[in-house]
C-alpha cells in the first residue's frame, strides 16, 4: 500500500467510522465478558454460599442457574458481535475498498 | 479425596485431565487387558477412513499455502467445527465429566472457564487476525518488527507451549487407551504418534482440518446422544435428575454449590482469579487455535467460524455437565462399576469407581448405552486425541519451518518446496520427539504440562500479539523484552509453586519459592508492563521504523486490504 492511498484511506469518513464503531464495540463486549466472567470467579471465591442456595426451594440452585447463564452469555455477546459486524462493518469495508480501487 | 485433586488450581484447566488421566492409569494399570472388539472395530474404521482422507489430501498438500492452511478454502461453518476438534481435548470429555461426577458443581467452573476466552478472540484477535498474516501468528507480530528476533519470540512461545501440550496430550492418550482398549501404555503412545506423523506430514492442514471436523462431529455427536439418552430417564426434567444426584452422592446437596475446600478444584481465591486468567487468555494465545484462522478465505469467515465454535464448545460443556450428573445417577449406583475392595477399605462410591476420575463418561455410556455405546465412545476419546495432536504438531513444524527455517535461517530466501520439506521433516522430528517423550514420562503430571502450556500463552503469545495489533508505540524491543519476560516467569512460576515444587518434586512443605498456584496473575501483568515500558523507552533507530510501520498494518487490519487470499472485493 503506498503513502497516497493510506492517507486516502485513513482521511475516508467510513474508514474512521468502521475502526472507532468496531473499537468502541470490541472492547465494550471484550469488557462486559471480562466483568461477567471474573464476576462469576469472584463469586465462588467470596460467595460459595450464595451460589449454592436453593432457587426455588428445591435442588437446583442460584449457582447452576448463574454457570449456564455465564455459558449463555458468551455465545450471546458473540452473536451479537458477529451480527453488527456482518451487517454494518462488512459494508462500511466494502465502501472503503471500492474507493480506493477509483 | 486423593492428593492429586489439590493440583487442580494450578493446571486449571489442564488439570482436569491430567488428573484424570494419571489416576486411571494407576487405578486399572495392572488389571486385565481385554480388547473391546466393537471400539476396536468403530475405532479402526475412523482410522481407515482418515488415513483415506489423508491419501486424498496429500495430493493436494503440495504448496505452501495448502500444507500450512489448506489452501485458504475452508469455509467458516467447516473451519468452526475443525476449531472445536482441535480445541476439546479428551481431556476435556473425560476431565471435566469426571471432575462434575467428583465434585459436582466444581465442574462447571472449570467448563465456564474454557469458553470465555472464545468471545475476546472473536471481538479483539480473529479478524485483524487474518487480515494481517497468513501461515502463522508469527507472521502477524512480525508485520512491522525487525523479523528475526520477533521470529525467534513467536518460535520459543510456539514450541514451548506446543511441546507441554503435545506430552500431555501422548501421556493421557497412553494411559486412556490402556484402560479403554487394554492396549499397553506404550504401544498407545506409538499409535497415536505414528498416525499423527501420518496425516500431518502426507496431508498438511487438508487432512488436519478433516481429521478434526470429523472427531468435532463424533464428540458432538456422541456427548449428545448421551445427554438423550440420561434426560430421558428423567422426563426431559433436568430438576429431577439433580434430585436424584443429590441423593445418591456422597457429598449430597453440596454438589449443587461450589465446594471450594482444601482438595476441591478451586481452593482458593487468588488461585481462582489467576487460573482464570489463564483460561482465559491463554486460549487467545494458542498457536495451534490461532493457525487455523487462516485456513478461510477472509476475515468475514475467520469471525463466523469462531462464532460457530464458541457455540459448539459451549452446548459441548453444557452436555458434559448433564453427563457427569448422569454418571452420578447410573455409574455410582451400579456395583458393576465400583471397585468393592476399595468401599470396603472405605473409600466413598465415588473414588471406588474403576478407572476414577476419568472413567465415568465411559461407564455412563455403557450403563445407558450397553456396550456399542460404550465402544462408540471409546473411539471416539481415542479420535480426539488424534486430532488434537495433529493440530499441535502442525503448529509446531510451521514455527520451525515458516518461522525458524525460512525466516530466520534463510532470511526469507528459501524457495517454498523447501519449506514445505523443510516442514515434513519437522512434523516427524516432533512426533518421534513426541512419541519418545510420551514412552518415558508415563509418570509426567499431565495436569502440569497443560497448565503450563496455557500460563505460557496467556503470558508470551497473547500479550505479545494484543499489543502488536493495536499498540502504535510498541517496538521490536519491547516485544522481546516483554514477551521473554511472560514466557520466563510463567514457566519458573509453575516449576516454583507449591504443587510443582512441592507435590512433584518431594521438596519439604513450605520450601516453595512461590505461593500462588497459577503465575499467571503475576506472568501476563509482567510481560504487558515489559512490552509497555520498555517500548516506551525505546529511542533506537528500529524503534522509530517500528513505530512509522503502525499506520500501514492497521488500515490493512481493519479493512483486509492487502491481505493474503482477500476476498473482501
Amino acid at each position: 500500500m503506498n503513502v497516497s492511498t493510506l492517507k486516502r484511506i485513513e482521511a475516508d469518513p467510513n474508514y474512521q467510522k468502521l475502526v472507532s464503531e468496531r473499537r468502541s464495540l470490541g472492547l465494550t463486549l471484550s469488557i462486559a465478558m471480562i466483568v461477567i466472567y471474573f464476576g462469576f470467579i469472584l463469586l465462588v471465591a467470596f460467595a460459595p454460599g450464595f451460589l449454592g442456595a436453593s432457587l426455588t426451594g428445591g435442588v437446583t440452585t442460584i449457582g447452576i442457574v448463574i454457570g449456564i447463564l455465564v455459558i449463555l452469555s458468551a455465545f450471546a455477546l458473540t452473536g451479537f458481535y458477529v451480527n453488527r459486524a456482518n451487517g454494518s462493518y462488512d459494508v462500511l469495508t466494502q465502501q472503503i475498498v471500492r474507493e480506493t480501487q477509483k | 479425596m486423593n492428593r492429586k485433586l489439590i493440583l487442580a488450581p494450578i493446571l486449571g484447566v489442564g488439570l482436569a485431565p491430567s488428573l484424570a488421566l494419571a489416576q486411571g492409569a494407576n487405578a486399572v494399570g495392572g488389571t486385565q487387558r481385554s480388547y473391546d472388539p466393537i471400539a476396536v472395530a468403530m475405532f479402526a474404521f475412523f482410522v481407515l477412513l482418515t488415513l483415506g482422507i489423508t491419501y486424498w489430501a496429500a495430493k493436494r498438500a503440495k504448496t505452501a499455502s495448502q500444507f500450512y492452511a489448506a489452501g485458504g478454502g475452508i469455509t467458516g461453518l467447516q473451519n468452526g467445527l475443525a476449531i472445536t476438534g482441535d480445541y476439546m481435548s479428551a481431556a476435556s470429555f473425560l476431565g471435566i465429566s469426571g471432575l462434575v461426577y467428583a465434585w459436582g458443581y466444581d465442574g462447571l467452573i472449570y467448563s465456564v472457564g474454557w469458553l470465555v476466552g472464545w468471545p475476546i478472540v472473536t471481538f479483539l484477535i480473529a479478524e485483524p487476525l487474518r487480515n494481517l498474516g497468513r501461515y502463522t501468528f508469527a507472521d502477524v507480530v512480525s508485520f512491522r518488527f525487525e523479523a528475526t528476533p520477533i521470529r525467534i519470540l513467536a518460535a520459543c512461545g510456539t514450541l514451548v507451549t506446543v511441546a507441554f501440550y503435545l506430552v500431555a496430550q501422548m501421556v493421557g492418550a497412553g494411559a486412556l487407551i490402556k484402560i479403554l482398549f487394554g492396549l499397553e501404555y506404550w504401544h498407545a503412545v506409538v499409535i497415536v504418534g505414528a498416525l499423527m506423523i501420518l496425516y500431518v506430514t502426507f496431508g498438511g492442514m487438508i487432512a488436519t482440518t478433516w481429521v478434526q471436523i470429523i472427531k468435532a462431529g463424533l464428540l458432538l455427536g456422541g456427548a449428545t446422544l448421551m445427554a438423550v439418552l440420561v434426560l430421558a430417564e428423567f422426563g426431559f426434567n433436568p430438576g429431577a435428575l439433580f434430585a436424584k444426584a443429590v441423593e445418591v452422592h456422597p457429598l449430597k446437596g453440596a454438589i449443587m454449590g461450589p465446594i471450594f475446600k482444601p482438595g476441591a478444584p478451586v481452593s482458593t481465591p487468588l488461585s481462582a482469579i489467576s487460573t482464570g486468567l489463564a483460561l482465559m487468555f491463554g486460549t487467545c494465545g494458542l498457536p495451534h487455535i490461532l493457525m487455523r484462522f487462516f485456513t478461510v478465505a477472509n476475515a468475514k469467515e475467520a469471525r463466523k467460524s469462531v462464532f460457530y465454535a464458541t457455540g459448539f464448545i459451549g452446548y459441548f460443556y453444557i452436555l458434559t455437565f448433564i453427563i457427569g450428573f448422569g454418571a452420578i445417577v447410573f455409574v455410582s449406583t451400579n456395583p458393576d462399576f465400583i471397585d468393592q475392595a476399595k468401599v470396603q477399605a472405605g473409600a466413598s462410591v465415588i473414588e471406588a469407581t474403576k478407572g476414577f476420575p476419568n472413567m465415568p463418561a465411559p461407564w455412563l455410556a455403557k450403563a445407558v448405552g450397553g456396550d456399542v455405546l460404550f465402544g462408540f465412545i471409546s473411539a471416539v476419546a481415542f479420535a480426539t486425541i488424534l486430532a488434537v495432536v495433529s493440530g499441535l504438531t502442525l503448529a509446531g513444524a510451521s514455527a520451525i519451518s515458516h518461522d525458524l527455517y525460512a525466516s530466520v535461517f534463510r532470511h526469507g530466501q528459501a524457495n517454498e518446496q523447501d519449506e514445505v520439506r523443510a516442514s515434513r521433516i519437522a512434523t516427524v522430528c516432533l512426533g518421534i520427539f513426541a512419541i519418545l517423550v510420551g514412552v518415558g514420562a508415563e509418570r509426567i503430571n499431565v495436569a502440569f504440562a497443560v497448565g503450563l502450556a496455557f500460563a505460557i500463552a496467556a503470558s508470551c503469545n497473547f500479550p505479545v500479539l494484543l499489543m502488536s495489533m493495536f499498540w502504535k508505540d510498541m517496538t521490536t524491543r519491547g516485544a522481546v523484552v516483554g514477551g521473554f519476560l511472560g514466557l520466563v516467569t510463567a514457566f519458573f512460576g509453575v516449576v516454583l509453586s507449591p504443587a510443582v515444587w512441592e507435590g512433584i518434586f518431594g521438596n519439604p512443605k513450605g520450601s516453595a519459592l512461590v505461593t500462588i498456584d497459577n503465575p499467571t496473575l503475576v506472568s501476563m501483568t509482567l510481560a504487558f508492563a515489559g512490552i509497555y515500558l520498555v517500548s516506551k523507552f525505546d529511542a533506537s533507530r528500529r524503534a522509530a521504523t517500528d513505530r512509522a510501520g503502525f499506520g500501514a498494518q492497521f488500515v490493512r487490519s481493519q479493512t483486509g486490504i492487502g491481505a493474503v487470499g482477500a476476498a473482501a472485493h
